[in-house]
Formats: C-alpha cells, structure tokens, sequence
C-alpha cells in the first residue's frame, strides 16, 4: 500500500514526441492495450453491479452501509483532489529548484527529494499532521491534505524535473537567442511543453494518491476508510463493511483512471 | 561590396575547452556592419562553438568578443540585451511546437520587445510574406517542411530587428528540393545589407554572397580571405584538401 520507491520516469530518446515513460503500474487503460482494456470493462462493470446486487439483493445486510459511507467518498474526493493539486505546486518547485544552477536551491530541493522519499508515507503523514499541530491550529483535513502533498510532491518534483528535462536543449536556446530571461523561456517555451509530457505521469500520481489517501483514516479524518470503520465498530459487520468499502475504491480508482487515458488521448489528438 | 569600417562582431584572441579539450584556440577575427562572412571547416573544427559563443550559449575560457561594442564576457553586459541584437538561425530549426508559426514569430516580441499583440502581428505577416510563407500562418510547424520551418526561423529571428544574425548550417537538415528556398532567403537579406556569419557547407552560396571566408580547423582559423583567391588559390593544405573533398 505505501509505495517506498517509484520507478522513475525515464527519458525516451528514441521518441521524437517527448514522451516519458513510467515503469509504476498503476493500470490505466489504453486502447492500444486489448488485454487491460477488456480486464477496465470487467472489474469496472463487474464491481458497479456486484454494488447493485449486493444493495438492493441484500438489502438489509448492505443497504444501510452504502447510506452510512457517502460522506466519506467525498473526503476522500477532497483530500485527494486538494493534496494532488498542492503536490504539483510542490513538485513544480522542486522540480525546478533541482535543475538550479544555484547551489543552495538545488541543495535545497535534492535534499526535500531525497528526504521525502526515505521514509514511509504513513511516517510522515503521523509525523508532519502532529509537527503541524503543534504549532498552528489548522482543520485536520487541511493538515492531511499537506501532509499528503508534501510528500507527492517529492516524487512529483521528480516527474517535472524529467519532464522539463525531455525537451530539447535547443528550444531554451533558440528562447535565449531572441532575447528572452531564462525565466521567461521557461515559463513561454519549456513548461507549456513540459506539461504536456508530465500529464501522463501525473495521472497516475493521481490514481496512487487517491489509494494512498485512505492512510488519512488513521489520522482523525473521516474519509471513505475510516467511515467504514466507524459503522464496522458499530454493527460488528466487518465483512460486509470492508467488502463494501473495497468495491468503492476500485470504482472510483477504475472511473479515473479511464478519465485520465481519456484526457490523454484528446491531448495527443489535439497536435 | 563597401566595407563598411563599423566592426559589429569582433572576436579577439578567444580560446574555449571542453574539460582540457581544446575546441577554439586563439580565434580573431571581426564582422564589420553589413559584412556577410562565411565559415567553413570540417567537422568538429569549431564552427558552431565560434557562433554559440557569440550568442553567449557557450562561455568563453579566454580572449574577448564584443557585439555592437558590448563586451559579452563582461560581467556586467546585460547578454539578453546582446541576444535581442544578435539573431540566430539553427541547424534543427528549433520552432516552438506549442506555438503556430504567427505565435513564434510574436512571442519574443511582445515578451521581449514589450511591443503590442496587434503591432507584433503585423510585423509577423509582413516577415511572413516575405519569407513566402503567409499562408501558414496558423498552422503549428509539425505541419511544415523542413524547408518551410526553417525560413519560418529566418522571419521568427527578423521580428526582433537584429543588428546581425548568426546561421549554423542552416541547410543541413534539409532534403536536397528544399535547399534553395532557404538559400533564396538568405541572398535576399545579404542584399538587404543584412550582417551575416554563416557557417555553411553550400560552397556556391560562400562563392556568391560571402565577402569574406574563413576556414577552421581543429579549433584554429587556418585561412581567411575573399572567397575569390579561397576558392581558387587557397594557400594552405588542409584548405586544399577539404575543397577538393567537397566541390
Ligand atoms: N558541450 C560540449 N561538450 C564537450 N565537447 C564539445 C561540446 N560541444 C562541442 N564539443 C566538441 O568541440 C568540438 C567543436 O565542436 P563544434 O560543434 O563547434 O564543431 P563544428 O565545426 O560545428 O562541427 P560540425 O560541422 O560537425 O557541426 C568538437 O570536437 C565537439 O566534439
Ligand atoms: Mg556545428
């Protein structure tokens, strides 16, 4: 469940589109992909009506479960959407401050990196949630969304870094050779193309978080895992409850994933 | 040809490793206004270094250039505003993918020129019709050939109304048929008076339009004359050699 390493997204130099790939498997579906398109169909279909049945066959086993946890799909919607959203921004500053030729900031930056992605992300979710605490009296689920953040944005930062990265060292020159500030090259040139390229990658930081984001349960967060376990402690109905829960996860990580390789795919159509 | 006696581009004593390879050793030479000059050399003789560090993409380990009389190598030379007077066309082209050609013609001057969305258009049409190419104004240039992309360069480096512009091997990349559209463009701004440092393989071009050239290698200028007495009397071997390779 908490991913101690990701495989990093590697340059394809025989590509001339720019695009990285990413060895992590978090299974978004592409149609030039038969075999995972058809297992997408099966487990999505196949869990929505495994739902259905088990709500409306056995109704007063499971119904009042699904009535119980909505609350919770939606925290976990926040969490993930705000701490995806924070960890870009994140990401995009380490990400940058790694390819600094400034001493200090790229120190800086590689230090986060590396820091980040040595330790256990239940650790430092415990461990940032309870350093934040104790100095400002933030919503909890404002600190699990940094915490959470934080550190994505690790791994993120390693996401843009490659991305920009990927383009050629000849649209920086030829931005330098009209008269533009690196910065403005940056931000004209390189970026706009360097987004393109880390869509894909971002998205299945996306899917991962919002696996991930089920670790906030342990903190006082109410989210679609630890409403479960409230309603589990009590009926007592353990079983049926994480049953439930566990289809509603692979729903909702299924349903994005596809939205994603859809989003791609008008990406790559578009040009 | 008036050589006019303004120097626009004047390198001096400029040497440049790479780790303790020597890629320029002691280069002088100077590029008056209006003066088009043309590099040659074999491969790895130091051409593109010499225009890079020009255009202060590459730094320089020793010696002294100076662009519109702006030392480049000193600290306090603002090098973007070296850049905005310096064009540079490249071998690859180098278009802004993201961007239609009309948009890589104006962004660097409305970011940098600070000129309005509406002049900068205008500025980009006329460039445009003049590299014959306004019909592709809206298209983005993985729709272009190498020809088209390349004079789309040629305008997108103009719209910044340089004092000079600097071409490496600017045809390089091309399919043979496309060549001469880029050539053409090339002559029409030599005799629009334009400053020109071309390095180059297409010797009738050197022959025609070059005041002056210079011959590179292993990081040293080994001949520098008109192209009249370099074409027919070069007086150093290795000169003779490589044209007898390449004509
Ligand atoms: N960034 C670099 N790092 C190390 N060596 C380099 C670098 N750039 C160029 N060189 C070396 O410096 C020498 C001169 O390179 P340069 O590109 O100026 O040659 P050139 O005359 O333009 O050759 P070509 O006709 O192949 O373009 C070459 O030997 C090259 O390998
Ligand atoms: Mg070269």
């Amino acid at each position: 469940m908490i991913r101690l390493a990701l495989h990093l997204p590697m340059l394809n130099s025989q590509s001339s589109q720019n695009q990285i790939e990413v060895g992590d498997g978090a299974a978004i579906p592409h149609k030039s992909d038969a075999g995972l398109f058809t297992a997408w169909r099966i487990a999505f279909f196949g869990a929505i009506v495994l739902c259905l049945f088990l709500a409306f066959g056995r109704p007063d086993q499971y119904m009042a479960i699904f009535m119980f946890i909505p609350d919770g799909i939606l925290v976990t919607f926040k969490v993930t959407v705000g701490a995806i959203l924070l960890a870009i921004v994140f990401g995009l500053i380490a990400g940058l401050g790694r390819l600094s030729n400034n001493r200090f900031i790229n120190g800086t930056a590689s230090l986060y990196v590396e820091v980040i992605r040595g330790i256990p992300l239940l650790v430092q979710l415990f461990y940032i949630y309870y350093a934040l605490g104790r100095f400002v009296k933030i919503p909890d689920i404002l600190s699990a969304i940094i915490a959470m953040a934080f550190c994505y944005g690790a791994y993120m930062a390693e996401i843009f870094r490659a991305g920009i990265q990927s383009i050629s060292k000849g649209q920086m020159e030829a931005a330098l050779s009209l008269g533009m500030s690196r910065r403005q090259a940056m931000s004209e040139v390189i970026l706009p193309q360097a987004f393109k390229v880390v869509l894909p990658p971002i998205g299945n930081e996306f899917i991962a978080l919002l696996k991930d984001s089920s670790l906030v349960s342990i903190l006082a967060v109410s989210d679609l895992l630890r409403r479960g376990r409230e309603y589990a402690s009590e009926t007592f109905n353990y079983f049926e409850t994480y049953t439930v829960i566990a289809l509603i996860y692979l729903i909702l990580t299924l349903f994005f994933s596809k939205l994603i390789s859809l989003m791609e795919e008008r990406l790559n159509d578009g040009r | 040809m008036t050589a006019a006696s303004r120097p626009m581009i004047e390198v001096s004593g400029v040497s440049k490793y790479f780790g303790s390879f020597r890629a320029l050793s002691d280069i002088s030479f100077t590029v008056n206004d209006g003066e088009k000059v043309v590099i040659i050399g074999p491969s790895g003789s130091g051409k593109s270094t010499i225009l890079r560090a020009i255009n202060c993409l590459e730094t320089i380990d020793r010696g002294r250039i100076t662009v519109g009389g702006m030392d480049i190598s000193d600290p306090k030379t603002n090098i973007c505003k070296v850049r905005e007077e310096v064009g540079m066309v490249f071998q690859s082209f180098n278009l802004f993918p993201h961007k239609t050609v009309l948009e890589n013609l104006t962004l660097a001057q409305t970011v940098v020129r600070k000129r309005s969305k509406k002049d900068a258009e205008q500025i980009a049409m006329e460039l445009l019709h003049k590299v014959n190419i306004a019909e592709k104004a809206d298209a983005y240039p993985a729709k272009l050939s190498g020809g088209q992309q390349q004079r789309v360069a040629i305008a997108r480096s103009l719209a910044m109304n340089p004092k000079a512009i600097l071409f490496d091997e600017p045809t390089s990349a091309l399919d043979p048929e496309m060549i001469g559209e880029v050539l053409d463009v090339m002559k029409t701004l030599a005799i629009e008076g334009m400053t020109m440092v071309v390095v180059t393989h297409e010797m009738g071009f050197a022959r025609e339009v070059a005041d002056r050239v210079i011959f590179m290698d292993h990081g040293k200028i080994v001949e520098e004359g008109t192209p009249e007495h370099f074409f027919t009397a070069p007086s150093h071997e290795r000169a003779k050699l490589f044209l007898s390779q390449i004509l």
